[in-house]
């Protein structure tokens, strides 16, 4: 029996699952779609209803420009997500890789305790956090942005899981040949846990640019603040600008959305990536 | 392993532990004695009784309605949203299904969205004057613009949907992975032997998924106990605080337009971890027992 298939045509028996299929992605995509239209139409046409591109993205734009720092704020989230990808990488690629290639009981066991730390809501560190960023005189700063959030146990043990298929027996030759420990870890580890990096850099940027209770609270200078605060700010008159407020949501947007097209696989192995 | 070996190791995951037990460990112990303090934060003293902050939170009717909020956006957005993700993820399983790569995309897309941007797109889609008024108007659904968010029991519906919306696509990856480890076979098998897509759903698919489904839950439940972002752009909370979220009261005691009171914060924000903790706690339990 050969197990040729039909290869094209659409099996009956599928069609509820396409028109289900297609039904959810359309309402998933939509409200992207509608985004871009109503960025380039006035407030007036998008209360209308209007759901075709307009003539008004220009007009949006300036607006946007002149009542929000945007080019500073797209600056401030490239940099405190930037900052926050490479610092959060290096040192939980390191932890990562200390637990699982050197492991022993006392080092699981401090591993364990620092899974706890996935319990613990952002909410409940918010204060004793913000005091002590406040203490260090570090608000409105890059660190005060990063330094809650550059060890989490997920990262940690992303790496850890995947530092599993890393091949032992180069390490024993790299030593033999004299390498030091540390060169072990940049020049072999990170190299060959390429794909990890990716996955978990991807993930991180997202997480960063998207972050907002934490900045809201630490970053209280107009001037440090990120995308996903100047779009609530756009957001909080007592009229919104439609238009002008989804032009803001557009360029908040395009950055995650260009990682999203260029680097899916690699954001869903980063989604997914502490599981194995 | 050398001496000098097990050293290298200890060094390397130092700088980690060190940060989480400094910026999370540290601060919870801190946020206790702060929930048995009172007073502004430059002068902060212990508290008479003790647990004054505790005995006032279960009478803040504020506090109780945000906490029954939390758990009605829980109870309500989290199993309609797994068994949407999982039946997609059982959808695009199939092997003779067609377009299947477009179709991830579409669903996954939300995840490209940071939490304040859908917030304020799905505050746009739903205003008094938004699109989603002029399309049931056409259709005749609505006689005229109705304000969704301007009543409590349609902004909650809002609020739900738009966290359905945002994260189904994201659990539907776990699915697929986890479906991943699924023998194709099986489901062959089942139809070979009659099983209908519903039945394979509830009998083979449910079942196997079982781990990633616990996973799921735990980081559902987390994630919808600590909302913050939907309750500050969607609706701000309102109308008149009737969809305010936990972390959101929390955040306007401590760093919102009204006065700071980290000691009162504090105590909610301890109740908070304390739910977190016994919900994941109970959801392991019940999903080991069933293995």
């Amino acid at each position: 029996m050969t197990k040729k298939r039909k290869a094209s045509g659409i099996q009956k028996r599928l069609i509820p699952s396409y028109i289900f299929l297609i039904i959810v992605s359309f309402i998933s995509v939509f409200p992207f779609y509608w985004m871009i239209t109503a960025a380039t139409n006035t407030t007036v046409e998008v209360a209308r209803g209007k759901i075709t591109f307009g003539t008004h993205a220009i007009e949006n734009f300036q607006k946007l420009v002149a009542q929000q720092d945007l080019w500073g704020s797209l600056g401030n989230s490239f940099l405190y997500a930037g900052v926050q990808t490479i610092v959060a990488l290096f040192i939980c690629s390191l932890a990562g890789y200390g637990f699982e290639l050197y492991h022993d009981k006392n080092k699981d066991r401090v591993f364990n305790v620092l899974l706890l730390a996935m319990m613990v809501p952002q909410v409940a560190t918010m204060i004793p956090l913000f005091k002590m960023i406040a203490k260090m005189k570090l608000l409105n700063t890059v660190w005060a942005f990063i330094l809650p959030a550059i060890s989490t146990p997920f990262l940690i043990m992303m790496f850890r899981q995947n530092s599993r298929n890393f091949p032992v027996d180069i390490m024993e030759a790299a030593r033999i040949d004299g390498l030091s420990e540390f060169k072990i870890f940049f020049k072999m580890y990170m190299p060959i846990m390429k794909s990890t990096y990716a996955a978990a850099a991807v993930i991180t940027f997202m997480n960063a640019w998207n972050a907002y209770m934490w900045p809201k609270v630490v970053m209280t200078d107009n001037r440090a603040q990120t995308m996903p605060m100047l779009i609530a700010n756009l957001a909080a008159g007592y009229t919104v600008d439609y238009g002008v407020l989804m032009m803001g949501v557009l360029f908040c947007s395009i950055p995650t959305m260009v990682i999203f097209f260029i680097l899916q696989k690699q954001f869903a192995e980063g989604i997914t990536g502490a599981v194995k | 392993m050398t001496a000098k070996q097990h050293a290298a190791g200890w060094i390397y995951l130092a700088p980690a532990t060190l940060l989480i037990a400094v910026m999370s460990f540290y601060p919870i112990i801190q946020a206790i004695f702060t929930s048995f303090k009172t007073g502004s934060s430059a002068n902060m003293k212990w508290a008479e009784p003790l647990t004054y902050n505790y005995a006032r939170m279960f009478q803040d009717k504020l506090f109780l309605r945000s906490v029954g909020n939390t758990f009605l956006y829980l109870l309500v957005e989290v199993p309609i949203m797994l068994i949407l993700a999982m039946l997609l993820a059982q959808l695009l399983n199939n092997k003779d299904l067609k377009f299947k790569g477009f179709f991830r995309t579409c669903v996954f897309l939300p995840c490209a969205t940071s939490l304040v941007s859908y917030s304020l797109i799905f505050k746009s889609l739903f205003a008094t004057q938004g699109l989603m008024n002029t399309i049931l108007v056409k259709l005749g659904i609505l006689e005229t613009n109705y304000n969704f968010l301007g009543n409590a029991a349609s902004a909650k519906v809002i609020i739900i949907i738009a966290l359905i919306w945002r994260w189904t696509g994201y659990n539907m990856v776990f699915f697929l992975a986890g479906l991943q480890n699924i023998e194709y076979s099986v489901y062959e098998a089942a139809k070979i032997d009659g099983a209908n897509g519903w039945q394979t759903f509830w009998r083979i698919t449910v079942p196997l998924l079982k781990p990633t489904i616990v996973m799921t839950a735990i980081m559902s439940i987390n994630g919808t106990l600590q909302l913050f972002d939907e309750s500050v752009n969607l609706t701000s909370g309102g109308p008149a605080n009737s969809t305010i979220t936990m972390s959101h009261y929390i955040y306007n005691n401590s760093f919102g337009t009204g006065v700071a009171n980290f000691g009162y914060a504090s105590a909610m924000a301890f109740f908070v971890f304390i739910l977190v903790a016994v919900l994941s706690a109970i959801n392991m339990k019940v999903g080991d027992k069933r293995d």
